[in-house]
């Protein structure tokens, strides 16, 4: 009887890993994406059930922690709005890390004196789940502006970080050495507390526009945090599990990376090298032209092809909903509508898209920039909404520039450009942005989704 | 379980991973993103284990708590990467 329950959980196990790699496959390809979530949930569900038949000797703390997780993960789902999406993504990253991080710990209080293997295993989970954990909460209090978004560092704290690196290893290995021991369980709070640290120290310099980076980052260290989980209790769905949302997230990171031309190397410490003089860059030659809405509405009235190109600054102005209706305006009006989007554009990889759907804007008319780059010539106005880096034609031209090579949507090359913007700051990276002063640009002063509503109101009264 | 076993089973899972997730449009990094954050709550498995096999009060407890936050983040994340997917609307589902 033994036997066969345990033969029945591990199929169990077996089948939950299917769903999750199908679920994973299928979250790829936009028409099966929805049905792939379902099926990868059918695997977490399977894979709960079978753990219960197998976990416990006591079901009240079990159910108890089930019963509370639900309802405020069901709540917290319910009520995000879509503008918050980034940090809540963060926040639920943070969480998986810690319940590894815990489970590592559990193990150890219970079975001080494991054997080697597990002890790696076990302070694995614990500094990958205590950086995932750390870092996403300050990933999260950036995003959701609880802290300040730019680039925070401080004399030293390169040499810092290596010494608290350092000390994990050497505090690692006298662990690992004898756990058992008197001195072993103050160690391992120590190295608790220095992982954690670390994860503040590594996040803190990095400025909100890198944040796609770091979220997708974090989100495979969280996978392989519930992989080394997986090593602990000798569990096979942990590993396979953990190791695909591992490798996910790091081609994640890798598209991020390249969508800004940069290394992770350079994202990660950028923010720690001796600020380059931005002085140096060159000071762009001509005056903005600035117009009023009714002007704006002029120009938008002849147009046959219009292009979007939302930034953050839409989804700081939660101004997705008055863009889709301007866009239906000027459909109906005759003109082609297309919203191009940068893979880096807003706080986390495919920000904008979520929100141009969120204001029901057609997948059809979602376009990536190397889509939309080869027919920008041919477009008579693009609309760039709180954008800045990602269409600086200085990455294109200007070589001494700090975004230079970064692929850019080419706004510039469109017959005119208007730029929604609330004043002639410079963007995240600092570097002024010469598609502003362009011949064919116009400046339209104001927040974002105030300016967008005027052009509709011109619209309806004409 | 042989440990090499499992860390063969880990470097095979590696490669199907990257394998699985070399092209994917722009328009599904975030779902992607939130979707394979959710399974990362698999740690949920362990958890589970360590809550009911607590060896005292203090281990009790720590299993509880990272049952609480796995839950959480299995929920949440399965939840959230639902609505946002639903949210994309192709013409022809439209009418």
């Amino acid at each position: 009887m033994a036997d066969y329950t345990e033969t029945l959980i591990n199929l169990g196990y077996i089948i939950a890993s299917i769903l999750f790699i199908l679920g994973i496959k299928m979250l790829g390809k936009p028409e099966l994406a929805r049905r792939g979530n379902l099926v990868s949930a059918l695997g977490m569900l399977i894979a709960v059930v079978a753990a219960l038949f197998e976990c416990c000797l006591t079901f009240s703390w079990v159910i108890a922690g089930l019963i509370i997780g639900s309802l405020i993960g069901a709540i917290a789902a319910r009520t995000v709005k879509m503008t918050a999406m980034p940090q809540m993504v963060a926040l639920l990253n943070g969480f998986g890390g810690i319940a590894s991080l815990l489970v590592g710990w559990q193990n150890y209080h219970s079975q001080p004196d494991s054997n080697l293997f597990i002890r790696i295993a076990l302070l694995l989970a614990v500094l990958i789940g205590g950086v995932a954990f750390s870092g996403s909460l300050i990933a999260y209090g950036k995003l959701a502006e609880k802290i300040p978004g730019r680039p925070m560092s401080f004399r030293g704290q390169l040499p810092l970080n290596a010494i608290i690196i350092g000390l994990i290893l050497l505090c690692g290995a006298v662990f690992a050495y004898n756990p058992a021991a008197a001195y072993g369980y103050p160690i391992f709070i120590f190295i608790l507390l220095l992982t954690l640290t670390i994860g503040v120290l590594g996040v803190i310099p990095i400025g909100g526009a890198d944040m796609p980076v770091v979220i997708a980052l974090l989100n495979s260290y969280s996978g392989l945090a519930a992989c080394a989980a997986g090593f602990i209790i000798l569990n096979n769905v942990l590993i396979v599990a953990g190791s695909l949302v591992g490798a996910s997230g790091l081609i994640l990171t890798g598209i991020m990376c390249k969508a800004m031309n940069r290394s992770l190397g350079n994202v990660l410490f950028s923010g720690l090298q001796t600020s380059t003089s931005s002085a140096e860059s060159a000071r762009i030659q001509g005056d903005p032209k600035p117009i009023s809405s009714e002007d704006a509405y002029f120009i938008l009235e002849a147009a046959r092809s219009v292009v979007f190109v939302p930034g953050y600054g839409m989804a700081v102005a939660q101004a997705q909903h008055a863009v889709r209706e301007l866009g239906e305006i000027l459909e109906n009006n005759g003109a082609e509508v297309r919203y191009a989007i940068h893979p880096v554009a807003g706080r986390m990889p495919g920000h904008m898209n979520v929100l141009l759907a969120e204001a029901n804007v057609l997948y059809e008319q979602l376009a990536e920039m190397d889509d939309v780059n080869p027919i920008m010539d041919s477009v008579d106005v693009c609309i760039v909404i709180g954008a800045n880096d990602v269409v600086n034609p200085a990455a294109r031209e200007i070589a001494s520039s700090s975004i230079f090579g970064m692929p850019i949507i080419d706004a510039d090359r469109a017959k005119t450009v208007i730029v929604l913007k609330r004043s002639m700051a410079a963007g995240f990276s600092g570097v002024d942005n010469p598609l502003f002063v362009k011949e064919n640009t116009r400046m339209l002063f104001g927040d974002a989704k105030a300016t967008v509503q005027q052009l509709v109101a011109e619209f309806k009264e004409s | 379980m042989s440990i090499g076993l499992l860390i063969f089973v880990f470097v095979l899972a590696i490669f199907l991973g990257v394998e699985l997730i070399s092209k994917v449009p722009s328009q599904l990094h975030t779902p992607l993103m939130s979707g394979t954050n959710a399974i990362s709550g698999i740690t949920i498995v362990g958890a589970l284990t360590a809550a009911g096999t607590g060896a005292d009060l203090i281990g009790s407890i720590l299993g509880t708590i990272a049952v609480i936050f796995a839950t959480i983040n299995v929920v949440g994340g399965y939840l959230v990467t639902n609505r946002m997917l639903a949210m994309f609307k192709r013409k022809k589902e439209e009418q």
